[in-house]
Formats: C-alpha cells, sequence, structure tokens
C-alpha cells in the first residue's frame, strides 16, 4: 500500500479556516495528520504596547469575527478583578443577555456550515435565515451586528429598556419555534446520521489527556463548561451543562444544538431576573498586578493572562482560545478516517483559526 | 409515499423568505452606529475624542483649528460620541455610501476663546 | 495571583509537572512574558475542579528549557509558538517544528521580543537595537 501525503487547506472548498494538514493517506484511510499554523497570525497581543488599556477592548474584540463578545467579556472581567472594581448586578445579567445571544448566533452559524460541509446546503441556509433573526436582535439592542462593542471596564455601555427585553422575548419564540423545526432534519435524518454517527471518535481520557475544552470535550462525555464557574451572575441562574457521551461528531453537533436551547432558556431567565439599577461604575486608577480570567466562549474554555504594572499600557495580554486546546485532540480524531471524512472531522471541533493564531 | 409533496406545495405557494432588496429596504434600527458627523460649529476642539478613539482615526489640530476624521480606518465603535464634552458627534443609522476614494474629512472649527481672553 | 504560584527550577520542572498530572490536573495553557534585562518567566497553568494552579520557571536569553511535552502532549503547540515569537529553545519537544510555525524558514527576529537570533545555529541571540515606539 502506497503512502501518499496529501496537502489539505488553507485554501480548500470545503474547509473554511485557513487550517494547513498535512495528511498522509494510504488507499484513502488516513494514517497520520500534521498541522501547520501561521497563515492568520496577526501578532494582536503586541498592540497592548501601542493602546491603553481601555482602548485594547475594541482590539481584543477583533480578535475572532464570530465570538467577538466574549473575548471582550473575558478582558473586561480579569481588569475588574485585577483592580478591585465592583460591577453593578444589572450589568452582569445585561452581559449574560448579550453572550448568550452571541453563543446563539455562533452556534446557528456552526450548524449551518457543518451542514454544508457533507453538502446538505439547504439546511445550511436555513439554519442562517434562524441567525438573522438573532442578528437583528443585536442589532437593534447594542448597534452591530457582531461587534457589538456593549462592554467596558466597570461594566456595560448601554442599557436595555422595558420594550426591548419584551422584544427580545417574543423573537426567541420565533426562533426556538423555528430551531424546533429542523431538528428532526438534523438530528434523523439517515444521511447526516451516516455521515457523522462513528467519526472522529474522542475518548473521554484523551478528550481530558489533550486538554480538549468546549463542545468538543462536551460531546466525549467531560462535564466541563467554565460557566459552572459562576461568573457574572450567572451563580443565580439554573443552569446544566449539556453533555453527550459517544464521542463521535453526531454527539458534538447534538451538544451544540442543545445548547441552542439551553441559551434561550438562560436569556429567559436572565430577562426575569434582571434588576435594576446602573450599569457602569466609574473607573479610576491603573491596574497592577497579574491574574488569569476564564470564561465559556461559544466554542470553549477562553483564557486570558493579565499584567500590569501601573502604567497606561499592560505588560502583558495572552489569549489562549479553545481552538488552540482542541488542535491537538483534531490530530487524535483523524487517523482512521475516510479522506471524505476530513473536513467533516474538521469542522466537528468548531475551528475558528483567527482566535487561534491572533 | 408522498412525503415531499406537502413540503414541495408549500414551497411553492408560501411568502419568500428573502428581501427584494434593494427595491425594498428595511429600515435601520434606532440606535445602529452608521458613519460619524460632526457638527463642528459647536464642536470646542477639546480632542478628548481623539485621545479615547481606539483606532487613532481622529486628528484635533488646534493651531489651526481643524478636525480631520478618517472614515476608512473608523471603526464605528461610538466611544467618540460618549465621551464627547459638547455632545456634538454623532452617529447616523446608515453607513456611509461607497467611494472610489479613501479621503479624510476635514473640518475648519473656530477655537472658542477662553474667558480669560474674552476679558 | 490569586491562585497559588509555585517558583520552580529548570531542572525540577518535568518532574514537578509530571507530579501535577497524576494528581489529575488538565493542561490549560503556557505563557511568556518578556521581563527586562533579558529575563523571560514562563508559566504553566493547569486546571482541576475548576481551580487554577501556577508554575513559574525564569530562564534568560539563549538558555533552553526542558519541554513537558512528554508529559502532557497538547503542549507541543504552545511550546513551538513560544519558540517562533520568544527565541527561547525547548528540549525535547515531541514535535519541533524548529521554529517555522508561524513565522517562515528565513526569518532571524523574534517578533515579541527585542533581541533577534543570528548565527549560523540561529540560537546565538543578539540584541536588537529598540526603535523608540515599537
Amino acid at each position: 500500500m502506497l503512502k501518499t501525503i496529501i496537502p489539505f487547506g488553507p485554501q480548500h472548498p470545503v474547509l473554511l479556516e485557513p487550517l494547513h494538514l498535512k495528511l498522509t493517506v494510504e488507499d484513502e484511510i488516513i494514517t497520520d495528520a500534521f498541522p501547520a499554523l501561521g497563515f492568520i497570525h496577526r501578532g494582536l497581543e503586541m498592540l497592548v504596547n501601542t493602546h491603553d488599556f481601555h482602548q485594547m477592548i475594541q482590539v481584543v474584540e477583533r480578535v475572532c469575527g464570530i465570538c467577538s463578545m466574549m473575548h471582550a467579556m473575558c478582558y473586561c472581567q480579569g481588569l475588574e478583578d485585577m483592580m478591585g472594581i465592583a460591577v453593578p448586578p444589572r450589568a452582569k445579567f445585561l452581559r449574560i443577555i448579550w453572550s448568550e445571544l452571541h453563543r446563539l448566533h455562533s452556534h446557528l452559524l456552526w450548524l449551518g456550515l457543518f451542514a454544508d460541509s457533507f453538502g446538505f446546503e439547504s439546511l445550511f441556509m436555513q439554519f442562517w435565515k434562524i441567525r438573522e433573526k438573532v442578528l437583528d436582535l443585536n442589532e437593534a439592542t447594542s448597534g452591530n451586528r457582531i461587534i457589538v462593542a456593549v462592554n467596558a471596564i466597570g461594566g456595560v455601555r448601554g442599557d436595555l429598556s422595558v420594550e426591548q427585553l419584551n422584544w427580545i422575548l417574543a423573537e426567541l419564540t420565533w426562533v426556538e419555534k423555528e430551531i424546533a423545526r429542523l431538528e428532526s432534519t438534523l438530528l434523523s435524518d439517515y444521511s447526516v446520521k451516516k455521515r457523522t454517527v462513528g467519526r472522529g471518535v474522542l475518548t473521554t481520557e484523551k478528550a481530558f489527556e489533550l486538554g480538549a475544552v468546549g463542545p468538543t470535550a462536551r460531546g466525549s462525555g467531560l462535564a466541563q463548561d467554565m460557566r459552572m464557574l459562576g461568573y457574572s451572575g450567572i451563580d443565580r441562574l439554573d443552569f446544566e451543562p449539556v453533555v453527550e457521551t459517544d464521542g463521535d461528531c453526531y454527539a458534538r453537533s447534538k451538544v451544540r444544538f442543545r445548547e441552542l436551547h439551553q441559551s434561550i432558556d438562560l436569556i429567559r431567565q436572565a430577562i426575569a431576573k434582571i434588576p435594576a439599577g446602573e450599569i457602569r461604575t466609574r473607573v479610576r486608577g491603573r491596574p497592577e498586578g497579574e491574574i488569569c480570567a476564564r470564561i465559556e466562549q461559544p466554542r470553549g474554555e477562553l483564557f486570558y493572562y493579565l499584567k500590569a504594572n501601573r502604567t497606561k499600557n499592560l505588560e502583558r495580554m495572552r489569549i489562549r482560545t479553545p481552538t488552540f486546546a482542541n488542535i491537538p485532540a483534531l490530530l487524535s480524531m483523524l487517523p482512521g478516517m475516510w479522506l471524505s471524512d476530513v473536513p467533516v472531522v474538521v469542522l466537528s471541533i468548531d475551528p475558528c483559526i483567527s482566535c487561534t493564531e491572533r | 409515499m408522498f412525503k415531499m409533496t406537502p413540503q414541495v406545495l408549500q414551497n411553492l405557494f408560501s411568502p419568500k423568505a428573502t428581501r427584494r432588496y434593494p427595491r425594498v429596504a428595511r429600515t435601520p434600527y434606532e440606535g445602529v452606529r452608521g458613519a460619524l458627523r460632526n457638527d463642528i460649529e459647536n464642536c470646542s476642539l477639546c480632542s478628548v475624542c481623539a485621545l479615547k478613539c481606539p483606532s487613532q482615526c481622529i486628528t484635533v489640530d488646534k493651531k489651526t483649528a481643524t478636525w480631520r476624521y478618517d472614515p476608512f480606518a473608523c471603526v464605528f465603535c461610538g466611544i467618540c460620541v460618549n465621551a464627547c464634552t459638547e455632545k456634538c458627534l454623532h452617529q447616523e443609522r446608515a453607513y456611509h455610501h461607497p467611494v472610489t476614494r479613501r479621503e479624510p474629512i476635514l473640518l475648519k472649527g473656530t477655537l472658542k476663546k477662553t474667558p480669560h481672553e474674552k476679558a | 495571583m490569586q491562585q497559588d504560584v509555585i517558583t520552580v527550577s529548570s531542572d525540577r520542572l518535568v518532574g514537578e509537572v509530571a507530579r501535577i498530572r497524576v494528581e489529575g490536573f488538565r493542561f490549560v495553557t503556557m505563557t511568556c512574558v518578556a521581563l527586562e534585562d533579558e529575563i523571560f518567566h514562563i508559566h504553566y497553568h493547569f486546571d482541576r475542579d475548576f481551580m487554577l494552579k501556577h508554575l513559574r520557571l525564569a530562564t534568560s536569553m539563549g538558555s533552553s528549557v526542558p519541554s513537558i511535552s512528554p508529559v502532557y502532549v497538547a503542549a507541543f503547540l504552545v511550546e513551538n509558538e513560544i519558540q517562533d515569537l520568544f527565541g527561547i529553545r525547548f528540549k525535547s519537544l515531541v514535535i519541533d517544528y524548529d521554529r517555522t510555525l508561524y513565522l517562515d524558514g528565513g526569518v532571524m527576529v523574534t517578533p515579541f521580543c527585542k533581541y533577534s537570533v543570528n548565527g549560523p545555529d540561529r540560537d546565538t541571540p543578539v540584541a536588537r537595537p529598540t526603535v523608540p515606539g515599537t
């Protein structure tokens, strides 16, 4: 049997992220995979030298184009812990509402791309039609569709009126109805199951050993969700992580689908419990010290390390995004797969290479 | 046997899911952060907007009383609007229409006399 | 940091990390901070039951650090990134990209700190004059 090395990416019709994989293939079955990164490295961490710590919020939002609000939220939370700033409760709940709307849009995007990866374009369009409604909610409440720029150190920049909250609830009813209409197509369709069940299996031990995070780990049975830390008021809401035990692509897509319902439920709980009050505390002084902050991004655990030395520029900012932690897990899923399963498996970890290589 | 027929008939006779843009356009929502405008008559050229801007697209020159703004470097975050001391900056609901050349916006204001100079 | 930080030396590093692995910690990431006087701090972050634990290793320009990828395989990616961006060499990396993960083959500067690697083995550091404002 001859071994061939096939380069996969960074430009490929099915692959949506600029990730390069050298696949060693024997008769259509993959025996080895070797990644190469660096196509989109922008060196954003070095911008701490030129931008002060308030301006860095806007830089950090642009690390990723899908989960931008979570980056800003993690950065603000880290600085608030470092400087000892107490965020008002209303701001915490507003942050939850916007971050769960972000999770909805991100998972709907992924579900559409996943359907597209095995050729199901009409399901792709249906999911993105629902996503447009979520983006309309973002635009009307914050001013922009994806890079919402609502986070500030000490709280949020804009408030939501009672009419807006009621409107969000009404639109979410439509979103929930449409998602339920697509459930049987995604999860019970014969062709979808044939392409995803049993592919890209990651056992629980391997997921823990390789440091997998997010729905990649939760689809393999690890109940690991950073929202269990209870940051930003989530400890006042009912929350259970969504876990599946099979560890294949089908389990991971089921986790993300069920997290859609969980996000809608969290938004409804947050709107019901949101207290009145101010939305931002005044920030005085400059940060000093080191801190680590973690939140749950749609793709997994986002980790920030911030170091400051009482000047207006931070000394060091290190971002570890969930896709960076999931790439070793991806490399262990690929051997044994057919060549045609590679796009499905690579997309099932929800790669976001612009986050990975900021 | 006829599992697809009801779906096909529904798809044929239901209204379209997409808007017929550009013939039908949706009015932008209130509070959308579109193009930035400055009422230069009220501007006091304090340059707080230039200091706070994350992408450093605003330059204020007090000597020549000019307010220079690069709409192609701007990220439309609205921080300058929040920080403006005279409330003369605002963002419209629509984005800037496409142009063929990148030109900055140069506005000439009047430097307000300080109370010391007025006396 | 509010969580415990343990300082280690490079000869005790791999033993400490192996002990942490046996205790059931998950590897999170590594951070490299370039300080003054050509000293680097490498932080190792681990997590168990949502509690973080950190190790700090102080190293200097041009020295090599033992890699923890024999213990935690997932660390090979971030150690290669630190090699590219800071010029620190790791010994016995499981997969070594030889400073080509982010940078191209002929690049001699380390983007995130103030020196470049020159010389035939590309490991001998040479201080780069700092440009004001960068």
